[in-house]
Protein backbone atom coordinates (compact mmCIF):
# COMPACT_ATOMS: atom_id res chain seq x y z
CA UNK A 1 0.00 0.00 0.00
CA UNK A 2 2.45 2.39 0.95
CA UNK A 3 4.55 1.34 -1.49
CA UNK A 4 2.35 2.63 -3.92
CA UNK A 5 1.67 5.88 -2.56
CA UNK A 6 5.71 6.93 -2.39
CA UNK A 7 7.42 8.06 -5.27
CA UNK A 8 10.33 5.39 -6.03
CA UNK A 9 11.09 7.66 -8.76
CA UNK A 10 11.07 10.82 -7.76
CA UNK A 11 13.03 9.87 -4.40
CA UNK A 12 15.28 8.47 -6.41
CA UNK A 13 15.74 11.72 -9.00
CA UNK A 14 15.82 13.80 -5.62
CA UNK A 15 19.42 11.71 -4.71
CA UNK A 16 20.59 11.97 -7.98
CA UNK A 17 19.83 15.51 -8.71
CA UNK A 18 21.57 16.07 -5.05
CA UNK A 19 24.65 14.37 -5.50
CA UNK A 20 25.42 16.11 -8.44
CA UNK A 21 24.93 19.39 -6.80
CA UNK A 22 27.34 18.28 -3.80
CA UNK A 23 29.33 17.08 -6.45
CA UNK A 24 29.91 20.01 -8.35
CA UNK A 25 29.83 22.58 -5.94
CA UNK A 26 33.53 24.18 -4.31
CA UNK A 27 32.96 26.46 -1.37
CA UNK A 28 29.65 24.84 -0.14
CA UNK A 29 26.45 26.52 1.04
CA UNK A 30 25.74 30.00 -0.13
CA UNK A 31 27.52 29.02 -3.55
CA UNK A 32 25.21 26.16 -3.86
CA UNK A 33 22.09 28.16 -4.29
CA UNK A 34 22.54 29.10 -8.08
CA UNK A 35 22.78 25.11 -8.91
CA UNK A 36 20.12 24.08 -6.42
CA UNK A 37 17.60 26.61 -8.11
CA UNK A 38 18.90 25.57 -11.72
CA UNK A 39 18.28 21.75 -11.08
CA UNK A 40 15.01 22.05 -8.85
CA UNK A 41 13.22 24.98 -10.52
CA UNK A 42 14.52 25.11 -14.05
CA UNK A 43 15.18 21.43 -15.10
CA UNK A 44 12.95 19.45 -13.04
CA UNK A 45 10.50 21.73 -11.78
CA UNK A 46 9.72 20.63 -8.48
CA UNK A 47 9.62 24.19 -6.83
CA UNK A 48 9.55 27.88 -8.31
CA UNK A 49 12.17 30.33 -7.51
CA UNK A 50 9.79 31.90 -4.89
CA UNK A 51 10.37 28.74 -2.65
CA UNK A 52 14.08 29.29 -3.25
CA UNK A 53 14.14 32.26 -1.65
CA UNK A 54 12.17 30.67 1.21
CA UNK A 55 15.22 28.70 1.50
CA UNK A 56 17.62 30.98 1.63
CA UNK A 57 15.63 32.80 4.26
CA UNK A 58 14.73 29.35 6.37
CA UNK A 59 18.80 28.09 5.87
CA UNK A 60 19.50 31.77 7.59
CA UNK A 61 17.67 31.31 10.61
CA UNK A 62 18.13 27.50 11.28
CA UNK A 63 21.61 26.26 12.57
CA UNK A 64 23.52 23.67 10.68
CA UNK A 65 25.15 24.01 7.36
CA UNK A 66 23.23 25.28 4.79
CA UNK A 67 23.77 23.08 1.79
CA UNK A 68 21.49 20.45 4.60
CA UNK A 69 19.31 22.75 5.44
CA UNK A 70 18.92 23.48 1.76
CA UNK A 71 18.51 19.78 1.00
CA UNK A 72 16.56 18.67 3.55
CA UNK A 73 14.02 21.71 2.45
CA UNK A 74 13.52 20.83 -0.61
CA UNK A 75 13.65 17.01 -0.01
CA UNK A 76 10.80 17.45 2.88
CA UNK A 77 8.55 19.91 -0.35
CA UNK A 78 9.10 17.63 -2.93
CA UNK A 79 8.65 14.13 -1.45
CA UNK A 80 8.28 14.55 2.21
CA UNK A 81 10.44 12.86 4.96
CA UNK A 82 11.76 10.22 2.50
CA UNK A 83 13.28 12.34 0.07
CA UNK A 84 14.87 14.90 2.63
CA UNK A 85 16.81 11.84 3.76
CA UNK A 86 17.18 10.81 -0.02
CA UNK A 87 18.29 14.45 -0.97
CA UNK A 88 20.30 15.09 2.35
CA UNK A 89 22.28 11.88 1.73
CA UNK A 90 22.93 12.76 -1.82
CA UNK A 91 24.81 15.98 -0.98
CA UNK A 92 26.81 14.81 1.46
CA UNK A 93 28.01 11.98 -0.30
CA UNK A 94 30.49 13.24 -2.35
CA UNK A 95 32.32 15.39 0.21
CA UNK A 96 32.63 12.18 2.51
CA UNK A 97 34.13 9.98 -0.35
CA UNK A 98 36.11 12.51 -1.95
CA UNK A 99 37.32 13.57 2.05
CA UNK A 100 38.15 10.09 2.60
CA UNK A 101 40.04 9.67 -0.65
CA UNK A 102 42.27 12.85 0.42
CA UNK A 103 42.82 12.52 3.91
CA UNK A 104 45.02 9.36 3.12
CA UNK A 105 46.61 10.90 0.37
CA UNK A 106 47.75 13.99 2.72
CA UNK A 107 48.87 11.41 5.08
CA UNK A 108 51.22 9.83 2.53
CA UNK A 109 52.78 13.03 1.36
CA UNK A 110 52.58 15.19 4.79
CA UNK A 111 56.16 14.31 5.39
CA UNK A 112 57.26 15.77 1.76
CA UNK A 113 59.18 19.49 2.26
CA UNK A 114 57.43 20.37 -1.05
CA UNK A 115 54.05 20.03 0.60
CA UNK A 116 55.20 21.80 3.93
CA UNK A 117 56.26 24.45 2.02
CA UNK A 118 52.99 24.62 -0.06
CA UNK A 119 50.98 24.87 3.33
CA UNK A 120 53.04 27.14 4.59
CA UNK A 121 51.87 29.37 1.71
CA UNK A 122 48.51 28.05 1.73
CA UNK A 123 47.39 28.74 5.45
CA UNK A 124 48.17 32.58 4.53
CA UNK A 125 45.81 32.42 1.70
CA UNK A 126 43.16 30.77 3.67
CA UNK A 127 43.42 33.50 5.99
CA UNK A 128 43.37 36.38 2.97
CA UNK A 129 39.96 34.27 2.73
CA UNK A 130 38.65 34.88 6.06
CA UNK A 131 39.37 38.31 6.03
CA UNK A 132 37.61 38.90 2.91
CA UNK A 133 34.67 36.79 4.07
CA UNK A 134 34.36 38.88 7.15
CA UNK A 135 34.37 41.95 5.52
CA UNK A 136 31.69 41.45 2.59
CA UNK A 137 29.83 40.17 5.89
CA UNK A 138 30.14 43.07 7.94
CA UNK A 139 29.59 45.26 4.40
CA UNK A 140 25.70 43.34 3.92
CA UNK A 141 24.92 44.01 7.88
CA UNK A 142 22.86 46.20 9.08
CA UNK A 143 24.29 49.56 10.57
CA UNK A 144 23.17 50.52 13.73
CA UNK A 145 24.50 50.66 17.38
CA UNK A 146 22.95 47.28 18.49
CA UNK A 147 24.37 45.48 15.75
CA UNK A 148 27.81 46.86 16.35
CA UNK A 149 27.62 45.99 19.95
CA UNK A 150 26.39 42.66 19.28
CA UNK A 151 29.32 42.08 16.50
CA UNK A 152 32.23 43.61 19.24
CA UNK A 153 30.83 41.79 22.32
CA UNK A 154 31.05 38.01 20.21
CA UNK A 155 34.65 39.67 18.93
CA UNK A 156 36.03 40.15 22.54
CA UNK A 157 34.12 37.16 24.29
CA UNK A 158 35.64 34.96 21.64
CA UNK A 159 39.10 35.69 20.82
CA UNK A 160 40.09 37.72 23.87
CA UNK A 161 38.18 36.30 26.99
CA UNK A 162 38.03 32.59 24.89
CA UNK A 163 34.64 31.90 25.69
CA UNK A 164 32.97 28.82 24.23
CA UNK A 165 31.82 30.19 21.21
CA UNK A 166 28.18 27.45 22.08
CA UNK A 167 27.76 30.43 25.13
CA UNK A 168 28.50 33.33 22.84
CA UNK A 169 25.69 32.19 20.37
CA UNK A 170 22.92 31.49 23.22
CA UNK A 171 23.68 34.63 24.59
CA UNK A 172 23.86 36.84 21.72
CA UNK A 173 20.82 34.85 20.56
CA UNK A 174 18.75 35.31 24.18
CA UNK A 175 20.14 39.07 23.47
CA UNK A 176 18.69 39.70 20.37
CA UNK A 177 15.52 38.60 21.81
CA UNK A 178 14.89 40.72 25.04
CA UNK A 179 16.11 43.48 23.40
CA UNK A 180 14.13 43.22 19.94
CA UNK A 181 10.74 42.54 22.39
CA UNK A 182 11.17 45.27 24.98
CA UNK A 183 12.11 47.86 22.33
CA UNK A 184 11.16 46.84 19.31
CA UNK A 185 13.85 46.86 16.60
CA UNK A 186 14.92 50.62 17.03
CA UNK A 187 17.69 51.80 15.35
CA UNK A 188 17.45 49.30 12.21
CA UNK A 189 17.02 50.68 8.95
CA UNK B 1 34.08 5.99 22.80
CA UNK B 2 35.65 8.05 20.81
CA UNK B 3 32.67 6.95 18.36
CA UNK B 4 30.28 8.41 20.25
CA UNK B 5 32.80 11.62 21.57
CA UNK B 6 32.88 12.32 17.78
CA UNK B 7 29.25 12.38 17.29
CA UNK B 8 28.17 14.40 20.23
CA UNK B 9 31.46 17.07 19.37
CA UNK B 10 29.51 17.17 16.17
CA UNK B 11 26.18 17.41 16.97
CA UNK B 12 26.84 20.32 19.13
CA UNK B 13 28.66 21.80 15.99
CA UNK B 14 26.25 21.55 13.90
CA UNK B 15 23.12 22.64 16.62
CA UNK B 16 25.11 26.10 16.95
CA UNK B 17 26.62 26.94 13.66
CA UNK B 18 24.25 30.03 11.94
CA UNK B 19 25.30 31.16 8.55
CA UNK B 20 27.14 27.78 7.64
CA UNK B 21 30.76 27.65 6.64
CA UNK B 22 33.31 30.09 8.44
CA UNK B 23 30.99 30.74 11.06
CA UNK B 24 31.60 27.28 12.35
CA UNK B 25 35.64 27.83 12.41
CA UNK B 26 35.67 29.32 15.92
CA UNK B 27 33.15 26.28 17.63
CA UNK B 28 35.73 23.92 15.41
CA UNK B 29 38.93 25.29 16.54
CA UNK B 30 37.75 25.07 20.25
CA UNK B 31 36.19 22.08 20.49
CA UNK B 32 39.02 20.31 18.42
CA UNK B 33 41.87 21.69 20.90
CA UNK B 34 40.00 20.29 23.59
CA UNK B 35 39.91 16.80 22.87
CA UNK B 36 43.23 17.44 21.27
CA UNK B 37 42.24 16.39 18.06
CA UNK B 38 44.26 18.27 15.44
CA UNK B 39 46.55 21.28 16.31
CA UNK B 40 45.45 24.44 15.03
CA UNK B 41 48.00 25.03 12.10
CA UNK B 42 46.22 21.26 11.03
CA UNK B 43 43.02 23.15 11.00
CA UNK B 44 43.91 26.19 8.79
CA UNK B 45 45.30 23.61 6.55
CA UNK B 46 41.98 21.22 6.41
CA UNK B 47 39.98 24.63 5.56
CA UNK B 48 42.08 24.97 2.41
CA UNK B 49 41.84 21.29 1.37
CA UNK B 50 38.03 21.58 2.27
CA UNK B 51 37.76 25.15 0.11
CA UNK B 52 39.75 23.31 -2.78
CA UNK B 53 37.50 20.43 -2.90
CA UNK B 54 33.33 20.19 -3.66
CA UNK B 55 30.95 20.13 -0.85
CA UNK B 56 29.73 22.15 2.37
CA UNK B 57 32.90 22.71 4.21
CA UNK B 58 31.14 21.54 7.36
CA UNK B 59 31.25 18.37 5.73
CA UNK B 60 34.01 17.86 5.02
CA UNK B 61 35.43 19.01 8.08
CA UNK B 62 33.76 16.77 9.93
CA UNK B 63 34.54 13.76 7.20
CA UNK B 64 38.40 14.72 7.56
CA UNK B 65 38.56 15.36 11.87
CA UNK B 66 36.63 12.17 12.14
CA UNK B 67 38.83 9.71 9.83
CA UNK B 68 41.75 11.26 11.60
CA UNK B 69 40.80 10.00 14.81
CA UNK B 70 38.52 7.21 14.58
CA UNK B 71 39.19 6.24 10.65
CA UNK B 72 36.13 5.66 8.10
CA UNK B 73 33.95 4.85 11.26
CA UNK B 74 34.35 7.99 12.77
CA UNK B 75 33.85 9.72 9.79
CA UNK B 76 30.73 8.00 9.84
CA UNK B 77 29.70 9.21 13.20
CA UNK B 78 30.94 12.84 12.59
CA UNK B 79 29.33 13.45 9.55
CA UNK B 80 26.37 12.23 10.98
CA UNK B 81 26.59 14.08 14.02
CA UNK B 82 26.90 17.39 12.30
CA UNK B 83 23.55 16.87 9.65
CA UNK B 84 21.53 15.62 12.29
CA UNK B 85 20.07 18.80 14.00
CA UNK B 86 19.68 20.65 10.71
CA UNK B 87 18.01 17.77 9.19
CA UNK B 88 15.77 17.42 12.39
CA UNK B 89 14.93 20.99 13.06
CA UNK B 90 14.09 21.73 8.73
CA UNK B 91 11.69 19.01 8.52
CA UNK B 92 10.22 20.43 11.20
CA UNK B 93 10.09 24.14 9.72
CA UNK B 94 8.78 22.91 6.63
CA UNK B 95 5.75 22.03 8.28
CA UNK B 96 5.35 24.92 10.46
CA UNK B 97 6.48 27.38 7.32
CA UNK B 98 4.37 29.86 7.99
CA UNK B 99 4.61 30.51 11.52
CA UNK B 100 8.22 30.01 11.51
CA UNK B 101 8.70 32.60 9.41
CA UNK B 102 5.81 35.17 11.33
CA UNK B 103 7.47 34.11 14.75
CA UNK B 104 8.57 37.42 16.49
CA UNK B 105 10.85 34.93 18.49
CA UNK B 106 12.94 33.85 15.58
CA UNK B 107 12.69 37.22 14.29
CA UNK B 108 14.36 38.42 17.64
CA UNK B 109 17.04 35.45 18.31
CA UNK B 110 18.36 36.50 14.46
CA UNK B 111 18.80 40.34 15.27
CA UNK B 112 21.03 39.44 17.74
CA UNK B 113 22.54 35.93 16.14
CA UNK B 114 23.36 37.93 12.45
CA UNK B 115 25.70 40.60 13.90
CA UNK B 116 27.18 37.68 16.87
CA UNK B 117 28.08 35.17 13.70
CA UNK B 118 30.40 38.61 11.66
CA UNK B 119 32.27 38.69 15.97
CA UNK B 120 32.90 34.79 15.98
CA UNK B 121 34.17 34.94 12.37
CA UNK B 122 36.39 37.87 13.00
CA UNK B 123 37.82 36.23 16.14
CA UNK B 124 38.16 32.94 13.88
CA UNK B 125 40.47 35.65 11.89
CA UNK B 126 42.24 37.00 14.63
CA UNK B 127 43.32 33.39 15.68
CA UNK B 128 43.99 32.27 12.44
CA UNK B 129 45.96 34.89 12.21
CA UNK B 130 48.03 34.00 15.32
CA UNK B 131 48.53 30.81 13.60
CA UNK B 132 50.12 31.71 10.46
CA UNK B 133 51.97 34.74 11.57
CA UNK B 134 53.75 33.18 15.09
CA UNK B 135 52.85 29.31 15.06
CA UNK B 136 54.55 28.54 18.30
CA UNK B 137 56.27 25.21 19.25
CA UNK B 138 57.35 24.78 15.91
CA UNK B 139 60.33 22.09 15.21
CA UNK B 140 60.69 23.53 11.72
CA UNK B 141 63.39 25.89 10.73
CA UNK B 142 60.74 26.66 8.26
CA UNK B 143 59.31 29.16 10.17
CA UNK B 144 61.85 31.58 11.02
CA UNK B 145 61.78 35.19 10.67
CA UNK B 146 61.99 34.83 6.93
CA UNK B 147 58.94 32.69 7.90
CA UNK B 148 56.87 35.55 9.11
CA UNK B 149 57.65 37.85 6.10
CA UNK B 150 56.94 35.14 3.59
CA UNK B 151 53.16 34.81 5.61
CA UNK B 152 52.96 38.56 5.42
CA UNK B 153 53.99 38.91 1.69
CA UNK B 154 51.71 36.05 0.39
CA UNK B 155 48.27 37.19 3.19
CA UNK B 156 48.97 40.67 1.16
CA UNK B 157 48.96 38.97 -2.27
CA UNK B 158 46.02 36.74 -1.45
CA UNK B 159 43.97 39.77 0.03
CA UNK B 160 44.58 41.86 -2.89
CA UNK B 161 43.42 38.92 -5.28
CA UNK B 162 40.37 38.36 -2.97
CA UNK B 163 39.27 41.82 -3.20
CA UNK B 164 39.37 41.41 -6.84
CA UNK B 165 36.66 38.22 -6.68
CA UNK B 166 39.27 35.97 -7.90
CA UNK B 167 38.04 32.25 -7.05
CA UNK B 168 39.47 30.83 -4.11
CA UNK B 169 40.54 27.83 -5.49
CA UNK B 170 42.74 30.13 -7.41
CA UNK B 171 44.10 32.13 -4.30
CA UNK B 172 44.83 28.34 -2.28
CA UNK B 173 46.58 27.77 -5.59
CA UNK B 174 48.43 30.57 -5.76
CA UNK B 175 49.62 30.90 -2.28
CA UNK B 176 50.67 27.20 -2.52
CA UNK B 177 53.09 28.13 -5.32
CA UNK B 178 54.40 31.05 -3.22
CA UNK B 179 54.91 29.41 -0.18
CA UNK B 180 56.95 26.68 -2.00
CA UNK B 181 59.20 28.71 -3.78
CA UNK B 182 59.98 30.90 -0.65
CA UNK B 183 60.05 27.69 1.11
CA UNK B 184 63.24 26.38 -0.55
CA UNK B 185 64.34 29.78 -1.42
CA UNK B 186 65.15 30.16 2.52
CA UNK B 187 67.21 27.02 1.63
CA UNK B 188 69.53 28.17 0.13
Amino acid sequence: MFIEVMPVNKVIDLFVTFLKIGAFTFGGGYAMIPLIQREVCENKKWLNDDDILEIVAIAESTPGPVAINAATFVGSRTAGTVGAVCATLGVVLPSFLIISVISYVLRAFQESRAVQYAFMGIRAGVLALILKAVYTMFRSAKKHGVSYFIMAAALVLTALLKTDAVFVIIGCGTFGLVWSLIFGKKGED
Amino acid sequence: MILLELFLTFLKIGAFTFGGGYAMLPLIQSEVERHGWLTQAEVVDFIAVSESTPGPLAINMATFIGIRTGGILGAVCATFGVVLPSFVIILIVAKFYEKFRKSRVVDGVMFGLRPAVIGLIGAAFLSVGMTVFFPNGLKSAVFSNAGLWTSLGIFTAGAVLAFRKVHPIVIIAVSAVMGIAAGYAMEL
